[in-house]
């Protein structure tokens, strides 16, 4: 699945944040998307998931343009975990992760074995199956940032645009969901996230978009973005940037 | 997870109150009559009187019950949906001020002097602030958002307020004749009233249906909502047109019956969660139950009077919610 964006221009009221932005989402890989903070990643992510109408330029899926397909189908293909949904209340978990299936649904639609089997799985590979009967507003918040992936991946659509899935999780769950991006990555899927962590970038994705002030500053491999002048240049910190000795992958140091 | 087979028992419950709702209030009254006297009155005309009051009284005054309190418990789902306020009903939305406007209207400036002729202007005057509130509040940045929309409600409740108090405080032969339609009754009223709300509870029923997935994925934010396949704004307008439509007939043809829209969706949620095709179609039951049993009640409270089924459905109506809330964490929309 081909997701690029052309010229966009993007933002909210009077405030423009994407002035004539192209991109490209290379098709079945995992792309990172890395900036400091209020630069335009959570914007990129809204526009390209259709959840952001683009004031100019035009977001193509597979060259149609996104904006002009059908919603339902276009939630069918495309899944977008935004960066911060609200949570109901009296709502358990395998009922919210359920509501991930409504794309495949219509509303005079029975609940069919294939959703059940869908909702199982995304509860098992988020890794909260036992929760399923607890309500999400008494959950912690690692737990419920597993719900909302839970939610995302029970839509299983080609393409997943992730807001920062790793918030308020702790390491070791951190890298669970990491490797869960990169298993989907290897069945075919269409992986971007927008993550904090570079080193975690530099370690899990397949390719790294640079963004700084509303603009693409560097794609393309993370040992071709994430360079000493570059992540010093983005971030305005002065760091280096070593080889890991267990990956190979790049490693970035902020200078003491 | 509450299991399907567990709502469904839940629904099953509300069937069966129904039913007894609907049997208290076809026998119970000044002048009661066996449940198989009014039964038999039913299949088969015949001119006595037990039969007659059944027939002529007890029947409309039975399907009205059922229709507005209905209409108020599911419009009250849909309200507090939109507005994301779990205290939101007919007030919240300028609907209620609405249709005493058009009352108030009928009664001081076109002379309308039964409540027949009422109900087309209570139903106006829903319609038209209703639908005020939502395209002011589709203006504003947030679309017809849960803010906008409260905000935009409460200035029109409050304005229209003001209008009818002026209007009623300079005019008395008009309030003499408005407080038999503000107090909230369905006494009195005839089959005929009955039928000509049917359509407006069938367009309102429809739509919430309709609606009922979509604002289970507003309930976790536009963005989710927008990111599930939902046009947001499509949904938000629907079940606002199914809200003022519900409200508007519900309160044109009994007057303001306060606590139903508010409290019937809490004890729906209480029992059956938050997903809106459990607790739609059981506020529905639930509503019409509540009414007809605080109409009933009304009958034989303080015989030979009567009190409206809008004074007791508050008096009803209170410490069933409060009961509510000390059994279990209350579920908001
Ligand atoms: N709903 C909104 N209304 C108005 N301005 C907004 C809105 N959302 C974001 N902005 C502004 O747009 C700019 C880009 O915000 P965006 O959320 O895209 O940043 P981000 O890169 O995702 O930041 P973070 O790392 O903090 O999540 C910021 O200046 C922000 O203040
Ligand atoms: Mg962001």
């Amino acid at each position: 699945m081909r997701l690029e964006g052309r010229d966009l221009v993007a933002g909210y009221e009077e405030r423009t944040v994407l002035d004539g932005l192209s991109v490209a989402v290379p098709p079945g890989r995992f792309t990172v998307i890395i900036g400091p903070n209020a630069c335009g990643k959570s914007t990129l992510l809204r526009t390209l998931g259709r959840l952001l109408k683009p004031r100019g330029g035009s977001v193509l899926l597979d060259g149609a343009v996104l904006h002009d397909l059908p919603p339902r189908e276009v939630a069918q293909r495309l899944g977008v975990l935004p960066q911060a949904p609200l949570v109901p209340e009296g709502v358990t978990v395998a009922d919210l992760v359920a509501r991930g299936r409504q794309p495949h649904q219509r509303w005079w639609q029975q609940w069919s074995p294939g959703d059940q089997a869908a909702v199982a799985a995304a509860l098992a590979d988020a890794d909260i199956a036992e929760l399923a009967a607890r309500p999400v507003e008494e959950l912690s918040g690692g737990q419920r940032q597993r719900v909302w992936i839970a939610m995302a991946l029970a839509q299983q659509t080609e393409a997943l645009l992730l807001d920062e899935p790793t918030t308020y999780l702790d390491l070791a769950h951190q890298v669970e969901v990491l490797r869960l991006l990169e298993r989907l990555r290897d069945g075919g899927r269409t992986v971007v996230a927008v993550l904090h962590e570079l080193n975690q970038a530099a370690r899990h994705a397949d390719h790294v978009i640079a963004m700084k002030d509303g603009r693409v500053v560097a794609t393309g491999a993370p040992h071709e973005v994430v360079t000493e002048q570059l992540m010093t240049d983005v971030f305005g910190l002065a760091c280096a940037v070593v080889t890991c000795p267990l990956t190979g992958a790049p490693l970035v140091i902020p200078r003491p | 997870m509450r299991g399907a087979a567990k709502r469904g028992g839940y629904l099953l419950l509300g069937v069966l109150v129904l039913l007894a709702a609907v049997a208290a209030s076809l026998t119970i009254g000044s002048r009661p009559i066996p449940l198989g006297e009014a039964l038999d009155a039913l299949l088969h005309p015949s001119a006595g009187e037990a039969a007659l009051i059944v027939r002529e009284l007890r029947v409309p005054r039975t399907l009205v019950g059922l229709e507005v309190g209905a209409a108020l418990a599911v419009a009250g789902v849909l309200m507090q949906a939109l507005t994301r306020n779990p205290l939101a009903e007919a007030r919240v939305l300028g609907i209620s001020a609405g249709a005493a406007t058009g009352v108030v209207a009928a009664i001081a400036f076109f002379g309308v002097a039964s409540l027949a002729g009422w109900i087309w202007f209570g139903l106006a005057g829903a319609a038209l602030a209703g639908a005020l509130v939502f395209l002011v509040a589709a203006r504003t940045r947030d679309g017809s958002g849960p803010v906008s929309l409260a905000l935009s409600g409460a200035a029109i409740d409050a304005g229209l307020g003001a209008v009818i108090y002026g209007i009623l405080s300079i005019d008395a032969a008009t309030f003499e004749q408005y407080r038999f339609w503000v107090v909230g009754s369905i006494a009195g009223r005839t089959p005929a009233m009955a039928g000509q709300m049917a359509p407006f509870l069938a367009i309102g029923l429809v739509l919430a249906v309709v609606t009922a997935r979509g604002l289970d994925a507003l309930a976790l934010g536009d963005d989710a909502a927008r990111g599930l396949g939902h046009r947001i704004q499509r949904v938000r307008l629907l079940a606002a047109v199914a809200a003022i439509v519900l409200t508007g007939a519900a309160v044109a043809l009994a007057g303001p019956i306060a606590f139903v829209g508010l409290a019937v969706p809490h004890a729906a949620r209480a029992l059956v969660g938050a997903a809106h095709r459990w607790v739609l179609p059981l506020s529905a039951l639930l509503g019409a139950a509540l009414l007809l049993l605080a109409d009933v009640l009304g009958r034989v409270i303080s015989p030979p009077g009567e009190v409206a089924a809008g004074v007791v459905t508050a008096l009803v109506g209170a410490p069933v919610l409060l009961w509510l809330v000390r059994r279990a964490r209350t579920v908001t929309a």
